[in-house]
């Protein structure tokens, strides 16, 4: 093929000339030009090279259903995008466009040498030959296939560009802005109905653009349309995917067709939500399959038709047509009327339309009937073409530049069976249509197999007198699959298309089987015997075309992934130079070093200084509930395994809840305000699951309860206060609160204010200290931090993050819930039986703990473990053996939950659960680790002052 | 993405504002500590997987945060009919 640029036609803008780079090579074009139609205008036929064979390709057609012409982009540093189709990329000043698939370069490559391996390579070639030695698959095998077999090579640096999205509701969706699309359209934009209209190209008109007849009347539709104020139209936006509901998925380019990087959005998604949808996506003109039909300047004869009427290209000097359908002749009547010769037309049919061959007479262009294509000769191009005559079996050559092909059409029914529509099959087009909706939706014009193109006959392949062994009639351009390959998986047993469709990789990936779908189930429904309704039809799958990531994950990235929660009191900690982790969403400081000071040290500073004197901690991200009404005490006795109708306002008790099956799931203190108010705190994790499962039982099991549950979390700053200074340090800053231990006993709660500021003052630790965990509005929580800070500065208060609370409650023998349990442990295993209401006649979770399982004797239970070398501090996670010599596999009968140094007893202390752990106390258990197994004793959990002396001063 | 209709909110709320909280029409026993153990267990446990017709139960967790009762086909993952909770099994 030599394609070349008419004198005249088109709408491209001939005064607005383009240079743009193709590999390397700068070339012209005009503004409204492909790439594709610019490069085909320069006599570039060579495209790229085929996924498996490296075989020379070009281009097959004209849209999104390119399956060969796939070319990456470079905008510069992090913006390089591969697989776009040249047909669907406008050209613009100093666009960079490279080939793919290809070493050292397009024309001369190595990989080819798999074309002449051909033989080497049928369906299923990678699994029935790389099978031995299995070790040889990850290292050798396949970085080697990878190597050789693919499309082009992904991104690697981060991508700068900003993606937007939006939601968009309308009453009317048409997807495609072809004849059809339009023209509902217009039907419908004097009624109320807010339609949108969207098109994957750059204009609206479809088939419109390549027909010149049609466009006074697009424009005058187009200008319609655009008038319109309850019109919205998206050009270069893809519809991708159609989900439940009249749901749609669909990417708009904004930006990539213009020379100039900018930081507005590069595609914007768009999730639009339609009352109704009209799909006018049209119809995919099938190739022919016979051999030779992949060479370059062998193509669609309506991608032709658009070349030359669209963008003033002629796809050669001298193009012949391969036709088994009315529609092709059309096509290259139209060539000729633009003054492009056509050498011949070759029809497999005996006879056709006598309208058609009077007027191929009149153009003077030879008629071949009865006959096909058997070879196409040329390497890069096309040079002549062979054709066979089937009344002689004579085979002779034919002069032409360029092939065209006219199998037939396509209805685009994709985005149709997104939406699980189910399809028909109609004998006479040869193809699926669309039947019975599952969605309000439904289709007009090519899409719904209404179209006007004639009629034609319905073929697998081309007939041939060659040995069908030798030759390579390609069905599925992208993924290289053959005619010999689906017989042959049909031949080695394979009867469900889409075990065909996965064995050969026929209509896969990124293509979807736009143009080969209905080839291959034709050619395996002659190889099967059965027709094609019988053997199904393989389901099309989201996106229609490859969208970026970058679209779908919009603004979602980076610190926008998902939302980080902080406390009023996280700037303080930031300006004083802490260290942070994240715990749930919450953003908490896990602890503040000081100059010079790594975690550990400052860990067993902040420690110390509890132990000491006074410590602070923002406990802000406590999960909290406010539980009102008559009914609250019975409702949280039930929800709670202790009792709580007896706890008197004013006092707090710590609850343990667990789910309907026995296992712990939440713990935390809460309070009693009055009789019908109580304050409950979760864990920091559990917040939002505690709510959702106490509102569950609330209004599906007992409505009759009058209670209120409202999510408190975020109303208050919890600021915790602890160490045997503790008091001194609040005295001077509270009013209307007695904080005598006898006025206000630990376990107690009292309200008043401090610094002038209301507050809920709970008497409450988590260290073993003398604690108080000061509520205050969450607005408030800096401001008050800062007057404890200032008047702490007399015993040196110090500020300590989750990795200090962790280790002091551990030293207490605290449990974390969800670190010392995980959903298998009961209050039992826990040893937190004394927290359980023995009397109680049910609770949540009370009835199970008498089923059998629980009951069961050997199960994991909470003990303490002291190293034998004390300055050993275990790994979390840790397994343990009760025999350190058994084989391998041991058996492991427990692991490690918490692990910490104790700058306080100055030795390393842990948690474990244990099978039987209850019955070992003192006795020796082994966990094995990285280079050595250690041995700890079994203790109690309560590692420092387990009579809590400290607690009650 | 689904339209689930809200019978407190009385509207047609995509999916991401609920959350799915099993099947319906299963009542907490109302003295746990009668029930044989093999009652317990089929209360605890033992749930249907049909084809098609479906009783489950849903909450509007970002809207009303009521939890409603539904039937879905869970051939089709269309929505029957959504009722409140304590109304009859549809």
């Amino acid at each position: 093929m030599s394609g070349f640029r008419l004198e005249t036609g088109g709408r491209i803008d001939r005064s607005q000339s383009v240079q743009f780079h193709f590999d390397g090579k700068t070339y012209q074009g005009f503004a409204g030009d492909s790439l594709a139609s610019a490069l085909l205008a320069n006599g570039v036929m060579l495209f790229g090279r085929s996924f498996k064979y490296h075989r020379p390709r070009g281009l097959v057609a004209a849209g999104s259903e390119e399956p060969n012409a796939l070319i990456s982009v470079n905008r510069g540093p992090g913006r390089f995008t591969p697989n776009l189709r040249a047909t669907g990329v406008e050209i613009h000043d100093g666009l960079k466009a490279f080939s793919q698939n290809r070493w050292p370069s397009l024309a001369m490559d190595f990989g080819a040498i798999n074309d002449r391996l051909g033989m080497f390579f049928p369906a299923g070639f990678y699994n029935k030959t790389f099978m031995w030695p299995r070790s040889f698959w990850d290292r050798v095998y396949e970085p080697a296939i990878r190597k050789m077999a693919g499309l082009g090579d992904a991104p690697t640096a981060e991508d700068p560009d900003v993606y937007a999205s939006t939601y968009a509701h309308c009453d009317l969706l048409i997807i495609g802005a072809g004849p059809a699309g339009i023209d509902a359209a217009l039907g419908a934009m004097d009624t109320n109905k807010r339609i949108v209209l969207i098109d994957e190209q750059n204009e609206l008109g479809g088939g419109a653009l390549a027909d010149p007849t049609l466009w006074p009347w697009l424009e005058r539709s187009v200008k319609a349309l655009t008038d319109a104020a309850n019109v919205t139209i998206l050009t270069r936006t893809t519809a991708f995917g159609y989900y439940h509901d009249n749901f749609i998925g669909a990417v708009q380019r904004l930006t990539d067709h213009r020379p100039e990087i900018t930081d507005t959005p590069r595609e914007k998604l768009w999730r639009i939500r339609a009352g109704e949808v009209v799909l006018a996506q049209g119809a995919i003109e099938r190739p022919l399959v016979f051999d030779g039909n992949d060479k370059p300047g062998v193509m669609l004869s309506s991608a032709a038709k658009v070349y030359a009427n669209r963008y003033g290209v002629a796809v050669g000097k001298a193009p012949a047509l391969m036709a088994s359908h009315d529609s092709g002749w059309h096509d290259v009547f139209a060539l000729a009327k633009v003054g492009v010769g056509i050498s011949a037309i070759i029809d497999v049919r005996e006879s056709v339309d006598s309208a058609l061959v009077h007027e191929a007479d009149r153009l003077g262009i030879p008629v071949y009937l009865n006959h096909a294509v058997v070879g196409v000769n040329g390497r890069h191009g096309v040079s002549s073409i062979d054709i066979c005559d089937y009344s002689h079996q004579r085979v002779h050559r034919v002069e032409a530049d360029a092939l065209l092909m006219a199998g037939g059409w396509t209805p685009s029914v994709h985005l149709w069976s997104h939406s699980k529509g189910s399809l028909k099959w109609r004998d006479d087009l040869g193809a699926y249509v669309p039947d019975v909706p599952n969605e309000n939706v439904h289709c007009v014009g090519g899409c719904s197999g209404d179209w006007d193109f004639g009629t034609g006959a319905v073929i697998d392949m081309l007939p041939t007198p060659k040995d069908q062994s030798r030759i390579k009639a390609f069905v599925d351009f992208q993924n290289d699959v053959t005619a010999k390959d689906i017989k042959l998986a049909v031949r080695e047993g394979f009867r469900s298309i889409e075990h065909i469709k996965r064995y050969t990789t026929n209509g896969m990936a990124t293509d979807q089987g736009k143009t080969s779908n209905l080839n291959g189930l034709q050619i395996a429904s002659s190889a099967l015997n059965k027709p094609v309704p019988d053997i199904g039809l393989t389901s099309f799958r989201p996106p229609y075309t490859p969208q970026t990531f970058g679209a779908l994950a919009g603004h979602a990235k980076g610190a926008l992934f998902q939302p980080t929660r902080t406390t009023n009191i996280d700037s303080w900690a930031q300006a004083h130079g802490a260290v942070f982790e994240l715990v749930a969403q919450w953003r908490r400081a896990r602890y503040f070093p000081k100059s010079g000071e790594d975690m550990h040290a400052a860990v067993n500073r902040e420690c110390v200084a509890v132990r000491s004197s006074v410590g602070i901690f923002d406990a802000s991200t406590l999960g909290k509930i406010e539980v009102v009404g008559p009914d609250a005490a019975e409702f949280l006795n039930r929800m709670y395994t202790n009792p709580w109708k007896a706890l008197e306002p004013g006092r707090c008790r710590y609850g343990l809840l667990l789910k309907e099956d026995g296992f712990i799931t939440d713990d935390g203190v809460s309070a009693r305000l009055a009789p019908d108010r109580f304050h409950l705190t979760t864990t920091t994790g559990g917040a939002a699951r505690v709510l959702n499962m106490m509102e569950d039982y609330l209004q599906t099991e007992w409505p009759d309860l009058d209670v209120w549950l409202t999510s408190t979390t975020e109303q208050y700053a919890v600021i915790a206060l602890q160490g045997p200074n503790a008091r001194k340090v609040l005295e001077p800053l509270v009013e209307g609160i007695d904080l005598s231990a006898e006025a206000f006993p630990h376990m107690a709660i009292r309200e008043g204010t401090i610094c002038g500021v209301e507050t809920r003052l709970f008497r409450v630790s988590f260290t073993g200290e003398l604690g108080f965990e000061i509520n205050v509005p969450t607005a408030y929580g800096r401001a008050v931090w800062e007057q404890l800070m200032a008047q702490g500065a007399q015993y040196d208060i110090t500020p300590y993050g989750t990795e200090a609370m962790h280790v002091l409650r551990a030293e207490k023998g605290f449990i974390i819930v969800g670190q010392d349990t995980d959903g298998t442990v009961t209050p039992f295993d826990a040893g937190l039986d004394w927290a359980v209401g023995k009397k109680k006649p049910d609770f949540v979770g009370k009835r199970s703990m008498a089923r059998p399982d629980i009951v069961a004797p050997g199960r994991k239970q909470l003990v303490g473990l002291l190293t034998d070398d004390p300055n050993l501090v275990l790994e979390e996670g840790a397994q343990i053996v009760a025999d350190p010599n058994q084989p391998i596999p041991m058996t492991m009968i427990g692991h490690v939950t918490s692990s910490y140094w104790s700058e306080t007893l100055g030795r390393s202390i842990a948690m474990a659960l244990v099978a039987g752990g209850h019955d070992m106390m003192g006795g020796t258990l082994y966990i094995p680790m990285p280079g050595k197994t250690h041995s700890a004793k079994v203790s109690g959990v309560v590692f420092y002052d387990s009579e809590g002396a400290r607690l009650h001063v | 993405m689904i339209l689930i209709h809200c019978p407190y909110c009385d509207e047609k709320r995509p999916e991401i504002e609920f959350a799915n909280a099993g099947q319906a029409h299963i009542a907490r026993p109302l003295d746990p500590s009668g029930q044989s153990d093999a009652d317990w267990e089929a209360y605890l446990f033992i749930r249907a997987n049909p084809r098609g017709r479906h009783h489950e139960r849903w909450r509007h967790t970002h809207g009303c945060g009521r939890f409603f009762n539904a039937v879905r086909d869970t051939v089709t993952d269309k929505f029957e009919t959504t009722y409140k909770a304590g109304e009859p099994r549809r």
